[in-house]
């Protein structure tokens, strides 16, 4: 098309000047939707003072819910990580009825909104409902407990789990396996020295956008949990309550910990892709 | 799915250590087995749930809640944030995926991971934004007051918010699909004399129509249940700022049970329609569901 971006040989302000309107209309939007937020939520936890920022970040309650939030989520991406391994690997190798049926339902909860997922898990698995009821003879209670924070951080973060892996293994050639077998290698020994390392990355890209999705949720959350202080609290609940209560600064240390936690996951992220790259081509 | 048809008759024909075609199969239905047990308790059980308690008050049940006021209003502000917000996102997505399909500049690989930033923040920390901005005690509160604008605890917060949260839909289905059909066919419409304009009506955008529908599909979804940043910038107010999500979290907490799961089984009806729409584009126009 038209010729952008234009090429770094011209000046800066050249380039400004010149450049296509679908540039331009990026760099706007961008900039009035996105950069803009984002700073204003950079340059109000700015003006507080550290020693306040110190306070507020480590208060207890917030502590609390940063525990709840990231090993709650960290626990849900790796029960994920283990079933949308095995998820995976029945999708692509296995012919069985209802496969076709499984894999579309997957993205389910990308499709549902979240209010709605919240609701229906908080019935299923509340003392009286279908799954809770089985539970409760066993003293298990999941809805309004820390327990039905984590079930539903496991159905919203389920997606990223399978389709980070299941392309991967698609593109895995079974003559590697085939190699293996006819020289005697065991199913296990398969699995742990061909297969799983290239899957490695996949496995672990999809638990951490699972945990990042996880770490965010609001939705689902907040109506399985009973949101009770040092029990099923949330961090992004907390943000809301403080909001609540005018208490701008108390919301925005803790959202700017929040977002200073996803950047580092999204780094994070992106590391284990590119290693998966360098390795595996 | 290639894999299986080329896994198939090799297992068939070539002769295998006896033990492991036997255990083999053994462990495929086990393993069948645990993906029915898991999809049933975490998403088919719950998803039929909704379909089970909407329709257990019967006729009347439902009637009640779709005559109600607020939920008319719940469903008329889904429906407008939505119409405002797809659009937009579409003009952005479309600009963004041609601004960086097949051009090499120094930040490129920067600048898509800027544009896929929102689905890393929380939707929460997004509303928060907002509100730090727009705020009557924002950065542009005083000038919104002065002026009698409402952004926050009205539409426009509402859309913003939205707009936020699925900004990356469009340009990330679109940007691969430029990628993959090259620059010929523009080229050779550049040279037959078409205008830029006459090249991206007639030759971009019918070779990626696919890909943008399918963005689109998943930014409507997104868009008409987005909750949580939502709720920071509307204020919930009954009949006026409260949407279809915030309508359910409501008619729960103050148990009404039928109302929640009324507004929730038409919401679920576009989850449906949603991944019916997703696995027909995907099976016919061979597009990858890669999450989000």
């Amino acid at each position: 098309m038209t010729s952008f971006p234009p090429s770094s040989s011209q000046g800066f302000w050249h380039q400004i000047l010149h450049a296509s309107w679908p540039w331009r209309v990026t760099w706007l939007y961008l900039t009035l939707f996105l950069f803009l937020p984002i700073a204003a939520l950079l340059l109000k936890a700015l003006t507080l003072n550290p020693a306040e920022i110190w306070r507020i970040a480590t208060d207890p309650v917030a502590i609390s819910t940063y525990n709840v939030t990231f090993f709650t989520a960290l626990v849900a991406g790796i029960i994920n990580g283990f079933a949308g391994l095995i998820i995976a690997w029945v999708l692509v190798r296995y012919e069985f009825p209802g496969k076709r049926f499984l894999d579309a339902i997957i993205d389910l909860p990308f499709a549902l909104p979240t209010a709605v997922a919240g609701l229906t898990l908080s019935t299923i698995y509340s003392t009286n409902g279908w799954i809770g009821g089985f539970l409760e003879p066993f003293g298990i209670k999941v809805s309004f407990t820390r327990l039905g924070v984590l079930v539903a951080m496991i159905f919203i973060s389920l997606p990223f789990a399978v389709r980070t892996v299941q392309p991967v293994l698609q593109d895995l050639e079974a003559e590697a396996e085939e190699a293996a077998w006819s020289m005697g290698a065991s199913q296990w020994q398969t699995f742990w020295r061909v297969i799983s390392p290239p899957l490695m990355p996949a496995i672990l890209t999809g638990v951490a956008m699972g945990f990042s999705r996880a770490v965010g949720e609001y939705g689902s959350v907040v109506i399985i949990a009973g949101n009770i202080p040092f029990q099923d609290l949330i961090a992004p609940v907390l943000i809301i309550q403080r909001l609540e209560q005018f208490d701008y600064a108390g919301a925005t240390v803790v959202g700017t910990v929040l977002l200073l936690i996803s950047l580092a996951v999204l780094l994070v992220i992106n590391l284990i892709q590119a290693r998966g790259r360098r390795f595996y081509g | 799915m290639a894999d299986s048809s080329l896994k198939q008759p090799i297992a068939a024909a070539a002769p295998k250590p006896q033990g492991a075609t036997s255990g083999f199969q053994w462990g495929k239905w086990l393993l069948v087995a645990f993906v029915f047990g898991y999809l049933a308790l975490i998403l088919l059980v719950p998803a039929l749930n909704v379909f089970i308690q909407a329709l257990k008050g019967g006729l009347p049940g439902l009637v009640d809640t779709f005559t109600s006021k607020s939920f008319v209003n719940a469903v008329k502000l889904t429906v407008i944030a939505t119409a405002i917000t797809v659009p937009l996102n579409t003009v952005f997505g479309l600009c963004a995926a041609l601004s960086l399909a097949n051009k090499n500049f120094p930040g490129r690989s920067l600048l898509i991971s800027i544009i896929d930033l929102p689905f890393s923040i929380s939707p929460v920390v997004a509303g928060l934004m907002l509100v730090l901005l727009f705020g009557n005690r924002g950065w542009f509160g005083p000038l919104l007051d002065a002026n009698a604008i409402k952004i926050i605890f009205a539409l426009p917060g509402i859309v913003m918010a939205t707009i936020f949260v699925t900004m990356p839909f469009i340009a990330r289905e679109v940007l691969p699909a430029l990628e993959e059909n090259g620059t010929q066919q523009e080229e050779a419409a550049a040279t037959l004399g078409a205008t830029p304009w006459q090249t991206f009506w007639r030759v971009t955008l019918p070779s990626i129509k696919w890909s943008l529908l399918y963005g689109l599909i998943l930014c409507n979804a997104r868009a008409m249940g987005e909750f949580g940043a939502v709720a920071v910038v509307s204020g919930n107010i009954v009949g006026k700022t409260q949407t279809l999500p915030l309508f359910i979290e409501e008619a729960h907490v103050q148990y009404n049970t039928q109302a929640a799961y009324t507004a929730s089984l038409l919401l679920a009806c576009l989850a449906v329609v949603t991944l019916v729409l997703k696995y027909l584009l995907e099976r016919s126009a061979g597009i990858q569901s890669k999450g989000h």
